[in-house]
Order: C-alpha cells, then sequence, then structure tokens
C-alpha cells in the first residue's frame, strides 16, 4: 500500500460532495454573471455592462416594492424582536411551571403550519376585516410578518439566555438594584448579540417572504418578492438578474454578520 | 401566620404570573395572525361555499366529500374525485422522491463535511447554510433559468451536438422535483451532518480490525449510528415539499399542480373556499402526522446514542 489507509474515507464521497456544492452554486453563479450581460439573454453572453442595474433602478415598480420590502422588515423584525426578547426571558431559566410547554407549541406553531396554510387562513380573516373595518394598509402585512419571524426571533435570543447563568443577576438584586435595573444594566447588555442575531434572522424571514405576503397584500402592495413572482410569469430579461443579485447580496451580507455574532461566546 | 414555605409559595406563583405577563405580546400576535385563522378555515371547511367566493353561514359537510368524491352533476351519485387524488399522489410522489434524491446527495456531502479537519469544517458547513437563507424564489429563479429549453443545461447539449432540439424539462413533474431537491437540499445536510458530527470514529476502526469492508463499515456501523439524522433531514424535506407552493407555480407551469397550488385555486378562480379549507387542513394534517414522527424518533434516538 502506497498511502496508509484512512478510517474516515469512504469512495465517491468527497466526489459527490463537492459536486453537489458546485451544482448549489452554479445555478445562483449563472444568475448573478447575467445580470452583467450586455444584450436582453439571460444565457448568451453580449458583453459586460451595468445597464440592466440602471433599468431595475429607473423602474419605479421595483424600487417602491423594495422600499415596502424594507419598511414591512424593518417594522415587523423589530415588532418580533422585542416580543420574542420578553417571551425568551419568561421561557427560560426557571423551573417548569404550568403552561410553559404550552407556550413552547404556541410560540413555534408558525414554522409547524405550511405556508400555504397560513396564507390562505390569513386570507379569510383579513378580507372580511378590511370589508368590516375599510382599512387596507400595510398592517395587515406587518402583523402577519411580526407572526411568522417572531420564532425565528426566540431561538437565538433563547439560546443565549440559557447559556447566561443567573449569578450576576442574584449578585446585583443583592446589592439592592430594581429588577428594571438588573434588567437594563446586566441581562440586556449580556443578552445583546442573542438579540440582535434574533432580529437580523426575523429581517432575513420576513424580507423573503413570498407565500404569505401573496396572499395578505392589498391591490398596490408588492413586496420585492411578490413582484418578481408576478414578472417570473413573462419573458425574463436580466433586469430580473439585477434586481436578484443585489437581493442576494443583501441577504448574505446579513446572514454573515449573524453568524459572525451567535459564534462570539458569552 | 404564614410559614417560610407559604411566603416562598407566594413569591413562586408571582414569578410565574409575570412571566405569564412577559410571554403575552408573543402569545397574542401568534394568537392572532396564525393560530386564530386556523381556527376559522377549521369552522369553514363545514360551510357552503358562495357563488363568488366566501362562504354562505349553513353547516354542510359537501367540502369534506369533495376532498376526495365528487358529485355527479346529473344524477347527484358520488364517485372519486380522479383530479384531486391525482395531485395528492403528484404531490405525495414528488415529495418522497424530492426526499430520496436529497438523501443520495446529501448523505455523502455531510459525511464529508463532518470528516474535515476543525478549521475547513466551518467554512464547508457556511456554504451549505448560506443558500438556506436566501431567498427561496431566487433560487427558483436561478433553477429556471438552468432547464429552461433556451438555458444552460439546454444551450451546453446543443452546443456539444448531443441533441439537435432542446429537451423539454420545464413545466414538467421532473422540474418541480429538482427545483425542491435544489431549494430544500440544506434541509437534509444539516442535521445528517449534526449526527455525523458525534459519530465515534473507534467503532468504525473496530470494524475494519475485524475485516468489514467499507461497504460493510458504511451498512452496518456508519448508517444505524447516524439514523436519527436521516430520519431527521428526511422529514424536514419532506415536510416542506408536501406543502409546496413557489417551486410547482414556476417551475410547473399551470398544469402539474401540487396540493398547495390546489388550495391556491380554491380560494382564487375555483371560489371554492369550503373545499379550499378542508384542503388546507388535510395538509395541516398530514404535516402534523410527519412531524409527530419526527418528535418521537429524534428523542428516541436521543435515548440510544446520548
Amino acid at each position: 500500500m502506497d498511502k496508509t489507509f484512512s478510517i474516515q474515507r469512504m469512495p465517491g464521497f468527497a466526489t459527490i460532495a463537492l459536486f453537489c456544492f458546485a451544482l448549489l452554486y452554479l445555478p445562483i453563479a449563472t444568475l448573478v454573471v447575467f445580470a452583467f450581460n450586455d444584450g436582453s439573454s439571460i444565457v448568451m453572453w453580449e458583453g459586460l455592462s451595468l445597464r440592466w442595474f440602471r433599468q431595475a433602478w429607473n423602474n419605479s415598480q421595483v424600487i417602491d416594492a423594495s422600499i415596502r420590502s424594507l419598511q414591512i422588515a424593518s417594522v415587523a423584525a423589530v415588532l418580533a424582536t422585542i416580543a420574542a426578547t420578553m417571551a425568551a426571558i419568561a421561557t427560560t431559566r426557571t423551573r417548569s411551571y404550568r403552561g410553559l410547554t404550552f407556550k413552547y407549541a404556541f410560540i413555534n406553531q408558525p414554522l409547524m403550519v405550511p405556508e400555504i396554510v397560513t396564507a390562505v387562513a390569513l386570507l379569510v380573516l383579513f378580507s372580511r376585516i378590511k370589508v368590516m373595518t375599510g382599512y387596507s394598509g400595510l398592517g395587515y402585512l406587518i402583523l402577519a410578518h411580526t407572526a411568522f419571524c417572531i420564532p425565528f426571533a426566540y431561538l437565538p435570543i433563547r439560546a443565549r439566555l440559557e447559556s447566561m447563568d443567573l449569578s450576576l443577576e442574584r449578585a446585583a438584586a443583592d446589592l439592592y438594584a430594581t429588577p428594571w435595573k438588573t434588567f437594563r444594566r446586566i441581562t440586556l447588555p449580556l443578552l445583546w448579540p442573542g438579540i440582535l442575531a434574533g432580529f437580523m434572522l426575523a429581517f432575513v424571514i420576513s424580507l423573503d417572504d413570498v407565500v404569505i405576503t401573496e396572499f395578505v397584500k392589498s391591490a398596490g402592495q408588492d413586496t420585492l418578492p411578490t413582484y418578481m413572482l408576478g414578472q417570473l410569469r413573462r419573458v425574463v430579461t436580466p433586469e430580473m438578474n439585477a434586481i436578484s443579485t443585489v437581493f442576494l447580496l443583501i441577504s448574505v451580507a446579513i446572514v454573515t454578520l449573524f453568524f459572525l455574532i451567535s459564534r462570539r461566546k458569552v | 401566620m404564614s410559614s417560610a414555605s407559604e411566603v416562598a409559595d407566594a413569591a413562586e406563583r408571582k414569578d410565574v404570573r409575570g412571566r405569564w405577563l412577559l410571554s403575552l405580546p408573543a402569545l397574542l400576535i401568534i394568537g392572532i395572525a396564525s393560530v386564530f385563522p386556523l381556527l376559522i378555515v377549521l369552522v369553514y371547511s363545514f360551510l357552503k361555499p358562495g357563488s363568488y367566493g366566501d362562504v354562505v353561514w349553513q353547516f354542510s359537510p359537501d367540502a369534506w366529500v369533495g376532498v376526495l368524491f365528487q358529485r355527479d352533476i346529473f344524477d347527484g351519485t358520488l364517485s372519486i374525485a380522479d383530479a384531486h387524488l391525482s395531485i395528492f399522489w403528484r404531490s405525495v410522489r414528488l415529495s418522497l422522491m424530492t426526499t430520496v434524491l436529497a438523501l443520495i446527495l446529501g448523505f455523502p456531502t455531510a459525511y464529508f463535511i463532518a470528516t474535515r479537519p476543525e478549521r475547513t469544517r466551518a467554512i464547508w458547513l457556511f456554504l451549505i447554510t448560506i443558500p438556506f437563507w436566501t431567498n427561496l424564489l431566487i433560487r427558483t429563479f436561478a433553477i429556471q433559468e438552468v432547464i429552461r429549453n433556451e438555458g444552460v443545461v439546454n444551450g451546453l447539449l446543443m452546443k456539444l451536438g448531443v441533441i439537435s432540439s432542446p429537451i423539454q424539462m420545464m413545466f414538467t413533474d421532473f422540474a418541480i422535483m429538482i427545483g425542491m431537491v435544489y431549494v430544500y437540499f440544506p434541509l437534509m445536510v444539516l442535521p445528517l451532518y449534526a449526527s455525523m458530527e458525534k459519530l465515534d470514529f473507534r467503532l468504525v476502526e473496530a470494524g475494519y480490525d475485524l475485516y468489514a469492508t467499507r461497504l460493510k463499515v458504511l451498512w452496518r456501523i456508519i448508517i444505524p449510528m447516524v439514523k436519527p439524522g436521516i430520519i431527521a433531514g428526511s422529514i424536514l424535506v419532506f415536510i416542506p415539499s408536501l406543502g409546496a407552493y413557489v417551486t410547482p407555480r414556476v417551475l410547473g407551469g399551470g398544469r402539474n399542480l401540487m396540493l398547495g397550488n390546489l388550495i391556491e385555486l380554491q380560494f382564487g378562480q375555483g371560489r371554492n373556499w369550503p373545499l379550499g379549507a378542508a384542503l388546507s387542513i388535510t395538509l395541516l394534517v398530514i404535516v402534523m402526522a410527519a412531524l409527530l414522527i419526527y418528535v418521537r424518533k429524534a428523542s428516541n434516538g436521543g435515548a440510544h446514542h446520548g
């Protein structure tokens, strides 16, 4: 034998794995490359240009949808993070009490129901409320997004809390700090990375949502994903690639940041 | 007089009350915008459809009958609803095929990541996670560009002279399956990796010491040990596949419906909200059953190996 026998090696596994990584990234890479195509084809390369980025920038529908997406995601993520932080404090570092399991199930409920089912359920409820109140603003979308963002924000916050012990908080209480002061000066600073991570997850999840938004939105309330879904039915130009590229860039940036934050130890 | 234990009890009751108050906003929001709407859907599934969508407030089991049967418009006899059954069957079949293909590709990928040195492992893991957090619609669009008639695969094959006219892949079940494997692949790899990371390679070594072949070691030692990961990954891929809406809509066109699209149809052109509601509850029940198996198996697996 020329090589030492490796007990971990499985013949062919590395090849399949690298093949999978390539398959995972090639379609995205192609999409990004053709965003810079000079021609109007998304498969035939005709030279480098930024014209599709310019066209997307000058497309008022795209800009409107992007602004709406960012508005909804910001508000929903902030609300979801606040609610999730409170819920996480209420459900960790305690002896089991009546209703704790119920709370876990309730908070994670949006994760367990197929999106299309929640989407039609919200359509049914909100269409009735819209008729009854006459209000058809962004509030419905923000409420719906907040609800399905809460379990995502909750996860990293709860994980962070569980890795913090109560000794510092007990010490503060021994030194006559009020509960609020203990929270402000001890718990919150320690918990902050978890809260930030939770906020970013919620933001990305809200930004990406297609199905629930598609069913809840009123006329003229397209977000960027629902606008793109509508466009996919027509002849697609590299403008879609340009929009996707910017969108991808933002998502990847946020997720990378999230990883860096959540990898920092207590 | 109050004893020390009574004081402690009162303090604990106060603590629990405070904890309920703190969790109230989250519970309220999810209650209003996720749990309550589902209850309405359940109620709607027992009502009569209105002529322009919505419902008529009159009890009727028709919607539930309509999930599996259709009534003849002339003599009112019931027969099996072939259209629905074929969509059910396509959803289950495509989800199973997606799961199997994702497992076949995901197993070696997870194994590869788990056997990398500590330092590079995080990078490979990150590479798997990134697509998972990027927009599902964009990833579906990316796959569409690859398999379209004018897409990358057909373009390449035609340039190489392998085929003379493009292979029709878009708007087929095959396209939906490829798309779902592509978008749900990380959901298979991550739990597989989690169980492989803990793999005790001394057992593998023992297997080789006892003259087992590689195939035998894989089949008799590694696969049984990572079984919880295999089950977890399979269910995590199967569940969203079954409820998929975007991928079949974009890649399947209007003809190759899955359950999610059939549900949408009832609330759109179909204008049969009770039927849509009954189909939604059916999908929900199947998913809940799969989740229950997942929870059971996951806790069993933990007991055996942990």
